[in-house]
């Protein structure tokens, strides 16, 4: 190993779901305690924290070190969106990097069991106003569900339907066949929030929710928590052999933000900052979309998913339908996708989804998958994007010790 | 005392209701809203530009399940009007897959809001199939 090699030396994830006698802390210390543990070091060591969460108060890095430890480290509150738990990842990452700390610790945690749709609202004109023209757009009425949409899934939908437009061969059947896909690589995943596996009409028959979604094509609002230790080479070098060969190599570690499009202005372009990040990442680890035994990608929703592999070049461009349809993201294909189940039955709890889908990826290269063990396994890519936007992709490597 | 006021201020109404956009003199790109600086090149010099009233529908969601107080279902989408990018809802069209298609011919059309306690009248925007 080289000394200025980055390595995940301990990961862990608490099981998503719904926890309703644990608050935010208590998960985002469930998932500390845990990836310690598997690093073999304590809180003593760790010169770093960087803590995501998105939906409570503010002050999360703070209250985890009161609740496992207070050593007077740095700490970086971290939120970034749906790729809040990359850029924790990111910032402990770039700590090691510079030199900085020997251990950084990256964690993410959030609760979110029964919130419901995200993103949309405004109240309704009052009796007895006067038009006034407010904010930036000087409206004098809510402009969601008048002008467009701002739920997620309505935004989400028209992502998939652009990519529609502009390369042809999609439709309704095509995305929930897409979904059906992530829920039957769920049933295999304890961890998942639901492990459940629908059958296609069970998929298109369900509630609509923004059309061509529907409910079980959305990701699962969930409770959860996810947590990574990093160290460089040349800290590994002076650890056990145990503690080297369990180690993960993170060959690329990117973040990026969306760049002008000319559409970006009224639909968050995801598609430009994934392409920008994956083309970075792949440079930086010196491997090709074809070496990938495994991806987790963020399919916040199942139109999001078809999108991202043309974006993440696992396919040439234009042709996400017809990868699909060639069965080759399916966890028997040549680039299985979200065997995890994916956001849509594994669950999105914002801010340790960005971690637990490097846990997905750790776990399969250190052979330690159990039945949804994809054999072999060296190369994994994970990809996350909140809208903004931010894009974080990871691409990380088994030791082969 | 003014009849009417738009729901947005980038819509001008009048004889031929259209949407208008910063345009950066340097570059061209457009934005609904103010810019201290173009997103695209910096530059800091913008101007008002009209945006074509026809267009094509890019993208499009059927909104089946929306915030509170948001009428469903409703139709979002994307237009392209003549390289400029618009953000509405397709109205006067079923709200139905079957009736709503990627790069049907879409036109600008007005609604009102409602009148509020001095008589004045808010107007909307939506885009509606063109022949
Ligand atoms: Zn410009």
């Amino acid at each position: 190993m080289a000394s200025d090699d980055i390595w995940i030396l301990g990961i862990a994830m608490t099981k998503f779901g719904k926890h309703s006698d644990k608050d935010i802390v208590d998960l985002g210390a469930e998932a500390v305690m845990a990836a310690l543990t598997d690093a073999g070091i304590s809180m003593r060591e760790i010169g770093v924290l960087a803590a995501g969460n998105l939906m409570g108060g503010g002050g999360f890095g703070q209250m985890l070190q009161k609740q496992v430890g207070q050593t007077g480290i740095p700490v970086y509150n971290v939120t970034n969106a749906c790729a809040t738990g990359a850029t924790a990842l990111r910032t402990a990452i770039m700590a090691v990097r510079a030199g900085e700390v020997k251990f950084g610790l990256a964690v993410g945690a959030e609760k979110l069991a029964g919130a419901g749709l995200l993103g949309g609202g405004g109240s309704a004109k009052k009796d007895g106003n006067k038009w006034e023209p407010k904010g930036r757009f000087g409206s004098v009425a809510p402009t969601d569900g008048r002008i467009g949409t701002d739920t997620m899934p309505g935004t989400f939908a028209q992502v998939g339907m652009e990519y529609g437009h502009k390369y042809g061969g999609v439709s309704f059947e095509l995305f929930a066949r897409i979904s059906e896909k992530n829920h039957a690589h769920s049933v295999l995943n304890p961890m998942a929030a639901y492990q459940k596996r629908f059958t296609l009409d069970e998929i298109m028959n369900d509630m609509m929710i923004s059309y061509p979604n529907t409910r079980p094509m959305c990701s699962a609002n969930c409770d959860g928590a996810a947590a990574a230790v990093v160290c460089s080479g040349e800290t590994l070098k002076s650890l056990s052999p145990e503690q080297q060969r369990r180690a993960i190599k993170v060959t690329a570690s990117v973040l990026t933000t969306d760049p002008y499009q000319e559409a970006c202005q009224v639909l968050p372009d995801v598609n430009t900052l994934t392409r920008n990040a994956a083309k970075i990442a792949y440079e930086q680890a010196g491997v090709a979309p074809s070496d990938l035994d495994l991806v987790e990608l963020h399919d916040c929703f199942a139109t999001a998913e078809l999108v991202h592999y043309d974006n993440l070049m696992l396919c040439p461009e234009g042709s996400a339908a017809d990868f699909f349809d060639s069965g080759a993201t399916w966890r028997t294909g040549s680039t299985p996708v979200n065997v995890s189940g994916g956001l849509q039955s594994k669950g999105h709890p914002i801010a340790a989804t960005g971690i637990a889908n490097v846990w997905e990826i750790c776990h399969h290269l250190r052979n330690e998958a159990g039945s949804r063990q994809i054999v072999g396994a060296k190369v994994g890519l994970a990809h996350v994007i909140g809208l903004g936007s931010a894009c974080g992709v990871h691409i990380l490597e088994r030791s082969g010790r | 005392m003014p009849t009417q006021i738009p729901h947005v201020s980038y819509l001008e109404l009048g004889d031929r209701p259209h949407l208008v956009a910063h345009e950066c003199v340097a570059c061209g790109a457009r934005f609904f809203d103010r810019r201290n600086a173009c997103a695209n090149c910096f530059g800091t010099e913008f101007r008002k530009a009209m945006v074509a009233t026809e267009g094509v529908l890019r993208a499009f969601t059927i909104v089946a399940f929306a915030a509170p107080g948001v009428p469903v279902p409703f139709v979002a989408g994307i237009v392209d009007c003549a390289g400029t990018s618009v953000r509405a809802n397709v109205i006067n069209v079923d709200p139905t897959p079957e009736k709503v298609a990627l790069g049907m011919k879409v036109r600008l059309t007005t609604y009102s809001l409602g009148v509020d306690d001095e008589g004045v009248e808010a107007v909307g925007f939506g885009f509606e199939p063109a022949p």
